[in-house]
């Protein structure tokens, strides 16, 4: 009795050895504020959050299996996998299922696929591989071909059309570049090419084009069509006040004004209905978040850890401000959600599954050299 | 190991290099927190107030509620116009990007014809503002629901339940109600210059003629207001407050709708008026304007092709003949002439012609009706058979500036102030007028010929049938002129008062007692032994009447006018005007047929029915229920 005791005991600690309880605890606290938002946006459809609860339980059983693998085999996978990736994005472009219309699913057997989900994770593995195979000696060319297999993958999801998953595969590309050590010259240089090629840019612009870029700096300019969105978010933000106007009492959200209140909007409603404390609560918790992930990169051992610790966490940032950017009306509106606040299966099991390798990127001790 | 160390110490520097640059990523992702904390703090705290406000106008919308009508009745008590409920199906064209995609879709599952479009187009293109517009009315239980099913598919589309106004006597008595129709922007115009526009923000219709429009304040009451909790389609979701909405008073006419259907029975679709007053108070017992319309067509809002067939009809069936029309008051003019006479001292009882068929005036002759004149005619023969030889002299006797001066207190050329929009002038010919009326010095210049055949109501004589009715019903009423009213009296429903339209005295016209008398005793002998008197034989009442023939075309002179030569819409024009019973008379009024023929043919036997009706209670075959009645049998020899 005293034996199976101690068996039970020995595997559930084995069972939870991986597991970082910083970041779980992070998590976990977003995963709550997310399921009570979306119960209030959801008082048409209850069953959204049953489904979301399910979508929970799978995403945090891939995270504890992520959590388990070690980063040898990150490394021997990378390759494959985003291979596996591109190919599937190739598929999507000639082969994919039009929704919305914009085409991103694939059909694989009995289930619908979004290819461009996977590589928000494949591309920050394969350039952290590519970049650790030349550790120490990573000269400009190193960082040009790496700037090839970033621009590929989201060259092809932007033309699906997603922006919001093309912005966040070039961010964490762009990351993983940063995490490298690539010249601050170079950086500088980029952003400077960056910006003089807006002038010109612009000139080749057709002016529906030209338009719609103004509208999303002033969405006034069209309340009741792209500025829409905007307009009604910032509208159920501000009325929010300091404390919220009480859960289930936001009428923004209740009345429908808010659109995308369960997806990617859902900040709004949270912010509606708890103000600006709930906010501060919500950034406390990202804060942590991300400070617990970029103290395991600083801390992992090897060059591949650290890049891809670095890069995931640097794309929950990415996540979280773009999206409370947008609802707030100082960012344009591309398709970005709440990170694991936001309703929907596929991004969660992502989110999750990057918190899993961080969490395997810790276990690794660091080697003391010798 | 040297490269060992060297290698060691590479790691080191690069996890440096690392650490350094994790920690600017810190600092960046603080700092990016700081911009949205900021941005929370201006939205939430800075602009609160602002977007509160915003979230309470995105959520409650002010609903006006639309009062019901009121309605309109017969003296009887009769409903004349009522309200029926319909369900509507309506279109915030304004909220929808593809007008015509919509339409196509909602084809699918309910019926829209092409008129049904076209009227469509008609309204966004006249509608007021944002409003929404009916696509179809009176849908069927089925319609609505399978329209309900599929609800969602339609943004901006719903089904409404509305009131809807109805005409149940349809062609009787168009031109008294009138109709409704949608507010226009002319008439939205008009409720914002009267300041009224505010009540009227739930109202879809407003009377455009008719009692519908003239008594338009009372019958629309007061709109109501709602305040509603919305969705952001703009659906209700739950009622905060509610002002309910006053309906309009009913208005009840003087109108007895059993002697107007004899009336228009009586035209059997000839085109005419008929005006019948109570000349004691000046309420009017019948209206008619042949040929009349359906006031239903026009409520929600008449398709384009009924319109054109109504608009382009030579018979001119929207016209108001009755106020609107002008015709020469023919021998009708003669009573009110040897009034003037009498008054003026120019002629006596006896004064008497010997008619020899013409009258000579400036080398021009002037003739009379009957070939070969009456022979020795005095002043009640003159109008017992419509001399026109004695009143060509009275005329010249006269001048016309005695006549004039003495018809206007008769109301001639003046409106009458009846309680309907659209009356005319009519003409009341003086040199005056004729100065005021032409511009060239010539045509101003008033020629003494002219003035004789005024005598007999033709040359510029020009009045409205209600003008003649008037006329007649102040003379049967002793010289006592009381405004025509249609309207009677109006209740308010809320708060049960009733308010009476007191009967308007308008003037007491100066003639003598006997004169009057002695016209009215001549008007008796008309009907008795005169040229009424095959309209009125065997008549179980007493009446005064007097016929009239008005030309529409000129005569050349020494020109005969022989009906069967003049093309229908050239003949003459056929009038009577009668009061009755002669002692104390209840009823007087004026009858025209155009292109009627002689007044004694078409106008008095169609005055005599009215009369049989409204004294007798004696209902002309055709609208009798029972047809053995022993009058209806009298009435077929």
């Amino acid at each position: 009795m005293d034996s199976a005791l101690q068996q039970v005991r020995r595997f559930s600690a084995s069972a939870v050895e991986g597991l970082d309880a910083t970041l779980l605890f992070a998590t976990v606290a977003l995963a709550a504020i997310g399921l009570a938002a979306l119960y209030s946006a959801s008082f048409d459809a209850p069953s959204r959050v049953t489904g979301q609860v399910a979508n929970l339980a799978v995403a945090f059983a891939a995270m504890w299996l992520a959590s388990r693998v070690r980063s040898e085999l990150l490394m021997r996978a990378a390759l494959p996998i985003y291979l596996l990736g591109f190919v599937l994005l190739v598929g999507v472009a000639l082969y994919g299922e039009t929704v919305n219309g914009a085409r991103r699913w694939l059909y694989v057997g009995v289930t619908r696929f979004q290819p461009s989900e996977m590589m928000k994770l494949a591309l920050p593995i394969m350039l952290a591989w590519f970049f650790a195979r030349n550790e120490g000696a990573l000269k400009f060319r190193d960082f040009a071909i790496g700037a090839v297999l970033v621009a590929l993958p989201v060259l092809l999801i932007a033309r699906q059309p997603d922006l919001g998953t093309a912005v966040l595969v070039a961010a964490a590309g762009a990351y993983v570049i940063y995490f490298a050590g690539i010249g601050w010259r170079i950086i500088a240089s980029v952003g400077a090419l960056g910006v003089a090629s807006l002038v010109p840019l612009w000139g080749l612009l057709h002016e529906y084009q030209r338009k719609r870029i103004l509208t999303l700096l002033d969405p006034t300019q069209d309340p009741l069509g792209a500025g829409y969105h905007t307009i009604q978010s910032t509208i159920a933000v501000g009325s929010g006040g300091a404390f919220g106007k009480g859960w289930l009492q936001g009428t923004q959200a209740h009345l429908e004004f808010i659109p995308e209140r369960h997806t990617d909007f859902i900040f709004a409603v949270f912010s509606e209905e708890f103000g600006l404390l709930g906010n501060c609560i919500l950034l406390a918790f990202y804060t942590l978040l991300i400070g617990r992930g970029l103290v395991i990169a600083a801390q992992a051992v090897s060059f591949f850890s650290r890049l891809v610790a670095g890069a995931v966490t640097l794309m929950f940032f990415t996540y979280a401000f773009v999206n409370m950017g947008m609802v707030s009306g100082i960012l344009p509106i591309v398709g970005v959600p709440l990170p694991f606040v936001s309703y929907g299966g596929t991004a969660l099991v992502t989110l999750f599954l990057g918190v899993g390798i961080l969490m395997s990127l810790r276990r690794q001790k660091r080697l003391v050299p010798g | 190991m040297y490269p060992e160390a060297a290698q060691l110490k590479d790691r080191e520097r690069e996890l440096h290099h690392f650490q350094l640059r994790v920690g600017i990523a810190a600092l960046a992702v603080l700092a990016a927190f700081a911009v949205l904390f900021a941005r929370f703090l201006y939205l939430q705290v800075v602009q609160h107030e602002q977007y509160a406000a915003r979230a309470e106008e995105n959520r409650i919308s002010i609903v006006p509620l639309a009062p019901n009508r009121g309605l309109i009745l017969d003296r009887n008590g009769v409903v004349l116009a009522r309200n029926y409920s319909a369900y509507t199906l309506e279109i915030a064209t304004w909220r929808l990007r593809d007008l015509e995609r919509t339409l196509a879709e909602l084809s699918e599952i309910i019926d829209i014809q092409p008129r049904d479009r076209s009227r469509l187009k008609r309204l966004v293109s006249d509608a007021r503002n944002a409003e929404s517009l009916p696509i179809r009315t009176r849908l069927s239980d089925e319609e609505v629901a399978r329209f309900a099913a599929n609800r969602y598919r339609f943004p901006g589309v719903e089904i409404k339940a509305r009131l809807f106004r109805q005409y149940p006597f349809g062609e009787t008595a168009p031109h008294v109600l009138g109709y409704i129709g949608r507010i226009s922007q002319r008439d939205q115009q008009r409720l914002e210059e009267a300041g009224v526009d505010a009540n009227y923000r739930g109202s879809d219709f407003i009377g455009k003629a008719g009692i519908e429009a003239s008594y338009q304040d009372d019958l629309h009451g007061t709109t109501g207001f709602e305040q509603v909790e919305i969705d952001a389609g703009g659906r209700a979701v739950r009622t905060l407050s509610r002002t309910p909405a006053q309906p309009g008073n009913n208005v009840t006419l003087s109108i007895d709708m059993r002697l107007q259907r004899v009336a228009e029975h009586a035209f059997h679709g000839r085109r005419g008026a008929l005006v019948a007053i109570e000349p004691a108070t000046g309420s009017v017992l019948a209206f008619v304007s042949s040929p009349g319309f359906d006031p239903n067509l026009f409520v929600d809002g008449i398709d384009p092709a009924n319109w054109a067939e109504l608009n382009n009809s030579p018979d001119r069936p929207l016209n108001n003949r009755a106020i609107a029309g002008v015709y020469p008051p023919g021998s009708t003019f003669k009573p009110y002439m040897a009034l003037a006479a009498l008054e003026a001292g120019k002629r006596r009882y006896n004064s008497t012609i010997v008619d020899p068929g013409y009258f000579e005036f400036g080398g021009r002759r002037f003739h009379d009706s009957k070939k070969g004149g009456n022979g020795v005619v005095d002043l009640y023969k003159s109008i017992v058979l419509s001399s026109d030889t004695y009143y060509y002299m009275v005329a010249n006797d006269l001048g016309i500036d005695a006549i004039a001066g003495f018809m206007k207190h008769f109301g001639f050329g003046a409106r009458t102030g009846i309680d309907l929009d659209g009356e005319s002038t009519g003409v009341l010919p003086s040199p005056e007028w004729k100065t005021k009326r032409f511009r060239q010095r010539e045509q101003q210049k008033w020629y003494a010929g002219e003035t004789i055949s005024i005598g007999i109501g033709q040359g510029y004589n020009a009045y409205t049938p209600v003008q003649l009715a008037l006329a007649v019903a102040t003379l049967a009423n002793n010289g006592v002129m009381f405004r025509p009213r249609l309207a009677l009296y109006v209740d308010n429903l809320r708060t049960g008062e009733r308010r009476y339209f007191e009967p308007q005295p308008v003037r007491q016209v100066p003639v003598k007692p006997e004169h009057l008398e002695f016209v009215k005793r001549a008007m008796a002998g008309v009907n008795r032994e005169g040229t009424g008197r095959r309209a009125f034989a065997d008549a179980q009442y007493t009446s005064g009447g007097k016929t009239g023939t008005a030309q529409v075309v000129g005569l050349k002179q020494g020109e005969r006018y022989v009906e069967s030569k003049v093309a229908e819409r050239l003949r003459d024009h056929s009038l009577f005007i009668v009061f009755a019973p002669v002692e104390n008379p209840r009823i007087a009024l004026a009858v025209l047929v155009e292109n009627g023929g002689f007044g004694a043919r078409a106008a008095a036997p169609l005055a005599r029915m009215v009369l049989d009706y409204h004294l007798l209670g004696k209902l002309p075959e055709a609208l009798a229920p029972e047809p053995e009645e022993p009058e209806a049998e009298e009435e077929s020899d």
